[in-house]
């Protein structure tokens, strides 16, 4: 058994430097986009958004809970990310800890804590679309807006310097008849080659 | 989809896509009931609830998401009268790659599925449904959506439906990118509004403790189609159109290097394997020859070409005798797949040709078994990510000597130990590549 003294305890703190926590702490703030400053996002819903989340809530009789996902899908579309301040006021309309909405916004793929650019381009990496040429089409998109296609996915969307267009590799889109294809916000575009990426970037610059 | 706006093929038969692909037909309600729509629905308010579920059994009618349990004996699961409420959730997370299917049945024809929900709902006492749509559908959502509020506004829906005294309502709810909630418990842990970690069987069968902890029966897009179908054909001569275990028409979705790929609506065991590529989807590319397939979605252990299957079959004396039976000649049925050693699946037919690198094709599955780990199971959160690691790294060529071995080592250690079936199909694509395909990793080693 280890003899623990008042002198141990002291000679651990001291050997730990202050300023180490400090900066890693600091290091937390930086990366946590949720804490980057800007009004918050729960102090400007407007009135049809809360329409539209009191109609959601409706749909799950049973269990508030449920209507996590579709609120967390209504906050997204409207503000495009979730902040902070996004989770807690979900959190608190369906009685729940934030904790049970930072675990969704973190699990699913789809929820972003940081805003992406205007058009989101998410092209399919999976076995068909890879086999009729999707890594050279995401290069392709990449090239043409300025984005490193080196760029780690898993953090943070890639988007471009003029905040235009966020490039994302995803998985199987379920279109696999017409690879390769890619999701540019709503719209499905199939069977795509490299030639149609002007025309598809120039449809989603305004 | 181009191949859906030819005229079927001769080999097709389209029940379930009849109507999506006619011309000019629209998503909306009153082009629905032009072509019959709902008809069915009023006809099952007359029937017994009872005869409904016997019929779907009688119709030999599989699951179409990629299990393939007997939608029939799932239902007699259910006890009608048991006091408790009941849920159907509709699977329409359509994620498994080289899966296209319900994504068109979901975008032009959406009554059919709703009126196959409100048949369902009737025969299993259930008053409250949900359609489970993976947001990469965003525009389905919507239409769905409309299509729930025209079907509520014409009585199809809501409570006391066509005068039936029967009250049965119906919502879209919209994925958020995981693969996992494609997996049935997984699916019902999403909609609870919680991380979709599937829950283990048992005792969490859906139909004992679904949906708050409720019996629930979870059916696929098109599964829920076929009810429709069955109920408009009759279940006689809807299971005439397939193979006795296996009733009615399969959507086969062709994918990879062929000439025409697409879905092909097809009787179960209506075509063989090289009747699909060589006739239906048009063959190779010029000048390619067959390399490899997987059969049922990318969980499906992969076929080579040229490989033969030792089968038996009924003799003419009705003794079971040994047959072999070529690749291309596999009848493309639930029972035939599964004698050859892989799965019919979800009707995802992926076709490699010989310009394919099979290292190469495993990493990018690998890659997206990695990426679709939920997480939850330590053999699946670990070893999904090693095999990609492994994998990636001879694509580099940096693999060792031992790699195929551990590769190897690391899948047989995932399959069955996990508490769902992704730890099956993150592992049986790595084991069936390195039986089927053992040259492909060898080049690649330093």
């Amino acid at each position: 058994m280890t003899l623990r003294t008042p002198f141990s305890d002291f000679l651990l703190i001291s050997l730990f430097p202050i300023s180490l926590i400090f900066d890693l702490f600091k290091g937390f703030m930086d990366h946590h986009p949720a804490s980057s400053s800007g009004p918050r996002q729960a102090d400007q819903i407007p009135a049809e958004l809360l329409v539209k989340i009191d109609e959601a809530v409706t749909h799950y009789p049973v269990s508030k809970r449920s209507a996590s996902l579709p609120l967390l899908h209504l906050w997204q579309n409207h503000f495009g990310f979730i902040d902070e301040s996004g989770v807690s006021w979900i959190a608190q309309r369906l009685e729940l800890e934030p904790i049970n909405i930072l675990e969704l916004v973190t699990f699913y793929p789809w929820f972003r804590q940081e805003a992406p650019g205007k058009a989101i381009i998410r092209i399919c990496r999976t076995l068909s679309c890879a086999m009729a040429g999707s890594y050279e089409l995401r290069e392709k998109f990449c090239h043409a807006v300025g984005v490193d296609p080196a760029a780690d996915h898993h953090h943070g969307l890639p988007t471009s310097a003029d905040g235009k267009y966020s490039i994302e590799f995803v998985e199987c889109l379920a279109s696999c008849g017409s690879a390769p294809v890619c999701l540019v916000n709503d719209d499905l575009h199939e069977d795509v080659t490299e030639a149609d990426v002007a025309k598809i970037l120039s449809q989603y610059a305004s | 989809m181009k191949s859906l706006l030819l005229p079927p093929h001769a080999k097709e038969r389209r029940v379930v896509f009849e109507n999506a692909w006619t011309q000019g037909y629209t998503p909306d309600i009153e082009c629905y009931e032009k072509h019959g729509g709902y008809a069915e629905l009023k006809k099952a308010l007359g029937m017994k609830p009872e005869e409904i579920v016997d019929e779907v059994k009688k119709a030999n009618l599989r699951g179409r998401g990629g299990a393939g349990f007997p939608c029939g004996v799932k239902w007699g699961f259910i006890k009608r009268d048991d006091g408790k409420a009941h849920y159907l959730v509709c699977n329409g997370d359509e994620s498994e790659p080289g899966t296209f299917k319900d994504r068109y049945i979901l975008h032009n024809d959406p009554h059919q599925l709703i009126e196959g929900m409100a048949i369902a709902a009737y025969a299993l006492n259930v008053h409250l449904a949900y359609i489970y749509i993976r947001c990469e559908f965003p525009k389905a959502a919507e239409i769905v959506t409309r299509a729930l509020q025209e079907a509520r506004a014409k009585g199809y829906l809501g409570k006391n439906i066509l005068g039936s005294g029967f009250d049965v309502d119906m919502h879209v709810h919209q994925g958020a990118a995981a693969y996992i909630c494609g997996e049935e418990t997984s699916m019902i842990e999403s909609l609870e509004g919680k991380r979709p970690y599937p829950r283990i069987k048992p005792p969490y069968f859906p139909a004992v403790l679904g949906l708050y902890m409720s019996p629930t029966i979870v059916n696929n897009v098109e599964t829920l189609c076929h009810i429709k179908q069955i109920l408009k054909i009759g279940s006689a001569e809807y299971s005439k159109m397939g193979t006795p275990g296996d009733g009615g028409t399969r959507v086969m979705c062709v994918s990879g290097d062929v000439v025409r790929p697409g879905p092909y609506e097809i009787p179960a065991g209506g075509v063989t394997l090289g009747e699909l590529i060589y006739d239906v989807c048009g063959g190779l590319k010029p000048g390619r020859t067959l390399k490899a397939i997987i059969p049922g979605g990318s969980s499906a252990k992969v076929l080579r070409a040229g490989e033969t299957f030792k089968t038996k079959i009924k003799g003419p004396d009705g003794e079971m005798i040994d047959k072999e039976i070529p690749l291309l000649d596999l009848v493309m049925d639930a029972a035939s797949l599964a004698a050859a050693g892989t799965m019919i699946g979800s009707g995802g037919v992926m076709v490699m040709d010989d310009t394919r690198d099979m290292l190469w094709a495993l990493n990018n599955l690998n890659q997206f078994y990695a990426h679709e780990s939920c997480g939850q199971c330590t053999p699946c959160r670990e070893g999904s990510l090693w095999m990609n690691k492994m994998t990636t790294r001879m694509m580099a060529g940096d693999g060792i000597a031992q790699d195929p071995a551990t590769l190897q080592n690391v899948a047989d250690n995932i399959a069955g130990r996990t508490v769902c079936a992704f730890g099956e199909a993150c592992s049986w694509p790595v084991q069936s590549f390195l039986a089927k395909f053992p040259e492909a990793f060898a080049v690649k080693l330093k």
